[in-house]
């Protein structure tokens, strides 16, 4: 175990002084060994992870409108997308002379860009509505309509950005921790474009009424096949890489990672087949269904972002995992149980009592791997919560680490019987889900962009006032998500469940809710937003060239004298291992 | 955990599990099902459940492509679930289960009640008079049910101006839904399919062996 920790970057804090050069060089060996499979890594690695952040805004912009049409039904987005041409077209003569100013630092460009933008947004506003009284003739068109954007929305979100962050995230970390360079780029960059061509004509599908209706699989009938071609060029090179790989240990992460890229073609086949292709009878299809729609996140992104987390945080803290043998019980327990829990979304439905049970107790197994992986994350970082403070790709998988335990054991118990009667069929089951996937996956997956991007663009990032800002905006947005829908979900389901309760009733309890929930998304939304600044300005090179991480204060040299005094280490060595 | 072997074998095994668990085994048992003879509450003997045709099998495509499921589900849960509420509330008068949605391709069981359960929406709105209340609530959901937060599904509708008698089923809508005079509201083919197949749909039209409580 040493041997390999040390390869892979991790310093061990109780080297002896005499070994301590060796382990400088041999650390020195290692930062250029990786830096190479880096760069091999670059562009397809880039090119998913532009995808997702592209398909990211989108799948925001849906999300959004979505929950406003939930509390105003008579929204309509023509509004939303004429005052943004219209604000753009105003605002950007004064953007570029506001970037070309050479007096104004980045951080000042940036914040006098975005206040144009939001002040011609206001004068369009007041023009719009006291001026020129612009009215749009008749609400909304079938596109726009509530079904279709919340197809929209999930379809964007699992496979527009969940999948493609995912695979982004792979296709660094696999060769790193294979130690071997990336092979057949070109495939893998034909198989992103492939992947957005089936993303594309699929939003366009479903918004022009070619949806299928069928949760997780909404795309229409033409889609698939791209989708999977696609999967099927990255788990192909999955193998592959796994097969030629120079490192004989094989890290936690690296399971994770070939786990779940062997999973999802599987997952995903079966699924278009028996709910799009072939429909078998009746129920069936949804069993079927739900195994799918569960594992997307059980056996496809949370594997990623598990195997993520246990890479970042020992990285960045320079600390090995806490525990192998917990590692071990976590990976195994979580492949055999996670399967097995879709069917607590079917409870009380139409299926036969003993695929319900199986399911809860697959859920309450689930136990098992939470608490391994939550008390081999959360006892690595013990005693290192200070890193918070300075970096940001820590924080963000931190709190995506501390999520994945929370919103575990939340869906565990929300797998029993009681508690479903109360809590299915309402707005508490989104909450869960947006904890999960957004709370967990993608905030760790922003902790990954964080320490990946800098590493493959030789780049560092802009701003770091824009990071902090899109750490507070997405974690204090998913905080007030959350914890609305939750309320509401669990009044909803009490009112339901009382049948001399007026139904209209429990509607109209949940306005309140539903508009925190805007609130809470559209920070969300804005986070994404400063985000996709922050990524374009990387990769067109704004900001200067990588020295070291960007952290949001740099360490005084107290602090890293008293960091140091815990360790042998030396600041070279140091500053080599958090790279 | 370094050998290949294992670790493939692991991942498989564990998967396929759950696969021949959830999957395999729910198809050999349910997949092949068929429909039964049973006596309606009209008395009259029928075999159940139907496919659907024509128009309202139409208007059940109307309903998938504006994802109505994602808001209506399509299921009643057994008296002894979640106080019963299913039945109580008069959304059906016994739990569904595998017979019932044995021709639908895809099932729409939903998950999420923002709205009511539609299981068997035929048998609360029925005849011409339930046809009618739906195009005025489809049109105009708060005309119908003030402080309702469906969304209004206009575009399946025509505005246009009434040359001669007004049309047979033009809507009659009230205040500030109303079109300006001289203009009528009229469904379009989509609306009317959609409206069909609301008034055909009944989960319950046979009371099933299995169902029983």
């Amino acid at each position: 175990m040493a041997a390999s920790t040390v390869v892979n970057g991790l310093t061990s804090p109780n080297v002896s002084n005499a070994d301590a050069g060796a382990l400088a060089e041999e650390q020195c060996r290692a930062a250029k060994e990786r830096a190479a499979i880096d760069s091999a890594s670059r562009l397809p690695a880039l090119a998913w992870l532009a995808g997702a952040t592209f398909w990211l805004l989108w799948a925001s912009f849906f999300g959004l409108v979505t929950s406003i049409k939930m509390h105003i039904p008579w929204f309509d987005v023509r509004v939303i997308m004429e005052l943004g041409i219209i604000s753009t077209l105003l605002s950007v003569p004064l953007m570029v002379l506001i970037a070309r100013s050479k007096n104004l630092s980045l951080d000042a460009k940036i914040g006098f860009c975005t206040f144009a933008f939001v002040a011609a947004a206001a004068l369009w506003l007041v023009l719009r509505t006291w001026v020129f009284d612009i009215r749009w003739s008749e609400h909304g068109g079938a596109w726009q309509t509530f079904g279709r954007t919340r197809m929209t929305h999930l379809s964007l979100i699992g496979y527009g950005w969940g999948t493609q962050a995912g695979i982004a995230g792979i296709l660094w970390l696999v060769p790193r921790l294979s130690r071997t360079p990336l092979i057949y780029p070109n495939a893998l960059i034909a198989a992103a474009a492939i992947w957005n061509v089936g993303i594309f004509a699929g939003v366009i599908g479903i918004l022009a009424g070619l949806g299928t209706s069928v949760e997780w699989l909404d795309f229409p009938p033409f889609v698939p096949p791209f989708l999977i071609v696609s999967l099927a060029i990255v788990a192909a090179w999955g193998i592959v890489t796994f097969t030629r790989r120079q490192e004989s240990h094989v890290y936690v992460t690296l399971w994770y990672c070939f786990g779940a890229m062997f999973w999802m073609p599987w997952l995903y086949t079966v699924a278009v087949i028996i709910n799009i292709y072939s429909p078998a009878t009746g129920v069936v299809q949804s069993a079927c269904n739900w195994w799918f729609a569960h594992n997307v996140l059980g056996l496809w992104l949370t594997p990623i972002g598990v195997g993520a987390a246990y890479y970042i945080i020992p990285k960045v803290i320079g600390r090995p995992v806490y525990s192998y043998y917990l590692s071990i019980i976590g990976f195994w327990s979580l492949a055999l149980f996670y399967s097995w829990a879709g069917m607590h979304h079917l409870i009380g439905g139409p299926i036969p009592p003993w695929m319900v049970s199986a399911s809860t107790v697959g859920s309450m197994m689930m136990f098992i791997p939470v608490i391994a992986v939550g008390v081999n994350h959360h006892m690595t970082m013990l005693g290192h919560m200070g890193q918070l403070r300075y970096s940001p790709s820590l924080r963000f998988v931190v709190f995506g680490a501390i999520t994945y335990t929370a919103v575990s054991a939340q869906g565990a118990i929300e797998a029993l019987r009681e508690f479903s009667e109360v809590a299915h069929f309402t707005n508490y089951t989104v909450g869960h889900a947006h904890l999960g996937a957004y709370g967990f996956f993608t905030m760790i997956m922003f902790g990954v962009f964080y320490y990946m991007v800098p590493r493959l663009t030789g780049q560092e990032w802009a701003s770091s006032r824009l990071i902090r800002l899109h750490f507070w905006l997405c974690s204090v947005g998913i905080v007030i998500y959350f914890t609305s829908l939750s309320i509401s979900g669990w009044f909803e389901g009490r009112q339901m469940n009382n049948p001399d309760y007026p139904f209209i009733q429990k509607m109209s309890n949940e306005l309140p809710w539903l508009i925190c929930r805007s609130i809470g998304g559209a920070m969300m939304s804005l986070g994404h937003v400063a985000w996709a600044i922050l990524f374009v300005l990387n990769i067109c090179g704004v900001g200067s060239r990588r020295e070291g991480p960007t952290f949001f204060r740099e360490k005084t040299s107290a602090e890293v004298e008293a960091e140091l005094n815990g360790s042998t280490a030396t600041p070279a060595e140091v500053a080599l291992a958090s790279r | 955990m370094d050998r290949t072997v294992t670790l493939l074998l692991g991942i498989t095994l564990t998967f396929a599990s759950s696969w021949l668990g959830l999957v395999f085994a729910p198809y050999v048992q349910m997949n092949n099902v068929q429909p039964i003879k049973g006596t309606t509450d009209d008395g009259v003997e029928e075999m159940y459940p139907r496919p659907l045709e024509g128009e309202a099998a139409y208007g059940r495509e109307v309903y998938i492509a504006n994802g109505c499921m994602y808001c209506h589900s399509q299921q009643i849960r057994s008296e002894h679930f979640g106080n019963g509420a299913d039945i109580k509330r008069n959304w059906g008068v016994r739990r569904t289960v595998q017979r019932d949605y044995i021709y639908e391709k895809p099932i729409l069981l939903g998950t999420m009640r923002t709205g009511p359960d539609l299981a068997n929406v035929a048998r609360r709105w029925s005849g011409q008079g339930g046809k009618d209340w739906n195009h005025l609530h489809l049109y105009a959901p708060r005309m119908m049910m003030p402080g309702s937060l469906m969304p209004s599904f206009a575009f399946l509708y025509e505005k246009r101006r009434i040359t001669g008698e007004p049309s047979a089923d033009a809507l009659k809508l009230q205040g500030e839904w109303a079109p300006e005079p001289g203009y009528e509201i009229v469904p379009t083919p989509q609306a009317k399919a959609l409206v069909e197949y609301l008034s055909v749909l009944d989960h319950n039209r046979i009371m099933l062996p299995e169902a029983q409580e």
